[in-house]
């Protein structure tokens, strides 16, 4: 899922300064399940801001609503008979969504609520740990499993580097070295061979480096 | 009144205050002793997160407190309630309702004038 935490609520009040009216809008896809950006977050954050801004003296009228998804057309159509009514839309859904909403509605300011973190999972309550940057060509099933593009702080193909020291990565004694993990991995499925099949170099023009991607699937279009 | 504290969201609290609380009082059973397992530890949990959003917007975060009482403890409730109000008395109005009892004429003279 991608992941994300809350700004702090003087940040949000300082973006609302110019408006008197506006929609608080969440999403109930990764956000929800990271609980930044739901149902409850909506009503949390807008009474938090109803309260922080009459207690200033200048009341504020909120709309709270939660599309299915911010980064679907179909989900976004909705809003558009009353979003004009509004000055200023404050989405809690991640940057994805946040974008779509502002291109749909070209008229609507749209602010962020939330910091969009990276693409993770669920450690346990309140703890999320990240696991794939969307390189666009997989590696996982020669690499045990684990991810040389994230877990390595160097998203090197042929580690471990001359930072790893006892299992530890030389960015910080907290973080586990990826590649020590990906061989210790290796041995245990009884797979080294695999480290020798990785690609003498890793092309990155599936990845970021060429600017923002697009998927076309022309069986789907 | 509900049948449970696990049952109290952050919104229903922050709601008590938007509909003009000066103080809300959150009773929960003893710890330990929840019908339903941790319905109080949740909810004590959630007290604490209303404690440091008043907090960062300036409402006062002692306007919010959690007690836990067994049902038989009639004097005790009776005790923690009169320190709760005395405590909330001597706060005064929330900022809310100092701005609201303010006049609403006044803070819709101020938004139309910025
Ligand atoms: S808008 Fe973002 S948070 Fe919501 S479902 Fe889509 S990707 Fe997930
Ligand atoms: S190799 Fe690329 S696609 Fe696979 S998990 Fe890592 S970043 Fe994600």
């Amino acid at each position: 899922m991608i992941t994300g935490t809350p700004k702090p609520i003087e940040e949000i009040l300082e973006m609302l300064e110019p408006y008197d009216n506006i929609i608080v809008a969440g999403c109930f896809g990764c956000v929800t399940v990271c609980r930044v950006g739901g149902d409850k977050e909506v009503q949390v954050l807008s009474s938090t801001l109803r309260l922080a801004r009459e207690a200033a003296g200048r009341k504020i009228e909120i709309k709270e609503v939660c599309l299915e998804r911010q980064c679907d057309p179909e989900y976004l159509e909705p809003m558009r008979p009353y979003i004009e009514d509004y000055q200023a839309v404050l989405s809690i859904a991640c940057g994805a969504g946040i974008q779509f909403m502002a291109e749909k509605f070209t008229k609507s300011p749209l602010l962020p609520g939330i910091n969009t973190g990276f693409l993770g999972v669920t450690e346990r309550q309140g703890e999320w740990t990240e696991r794939c940057q969307g390189c666009g060509d997989c590696v996982l099933h020669l690499t045990g499993g684990i991810c040389p593009v994230t877990r390595c702080a160097k998203s090197i193909f042929h580690g471990p580097c001359g930072g790893s020291v006892q299992g530890t990565c030389e960015v910080d004694k907290e973080v586990k070295c990826g590649w020590q993990l990906i061989i210790d991995r290796l041995v245990t499925l009884d797979q080294m061979d695999n480290y020798g099949k990785l690609k003498p170099y890793k092309g990155w023009d599936s990845s970021r480096d060429g600017g923002p991607r697009r998927i076309i699937r022309e069986d789907m279009v | 009144m509900l049948p449970c504290t696990g049952r109290i969201d952050e919104s229903l609290l922050l709601k008590a205050f938007e509909n003009g609380a000066d103080g809300v009082m959150v009773i929960g059973c003893l710890e330990g002793d929840c019908h339903y397992v941790n319905g109080n530890i949740r909810a004590r949990a959630r007290v604490e997160r209303v404690y440091n959003i008043l907090e960062q917007i300036n409402i006062g975060p002692e306007r919010i407190r959690m007690y836990n009482l067994s049902a038989g403890e009639g004097a005790k409730f009776a005790a923690f309630t009169s320190e709760f109000v005395t405590r909330v008395e001597e706060l005064g109005p929330s900022p809310i309702n100092l701005a609201r009892s303010n006049g609403p004429k006044e803070s819709e003279q101020e938004v139309q004038a910025t």
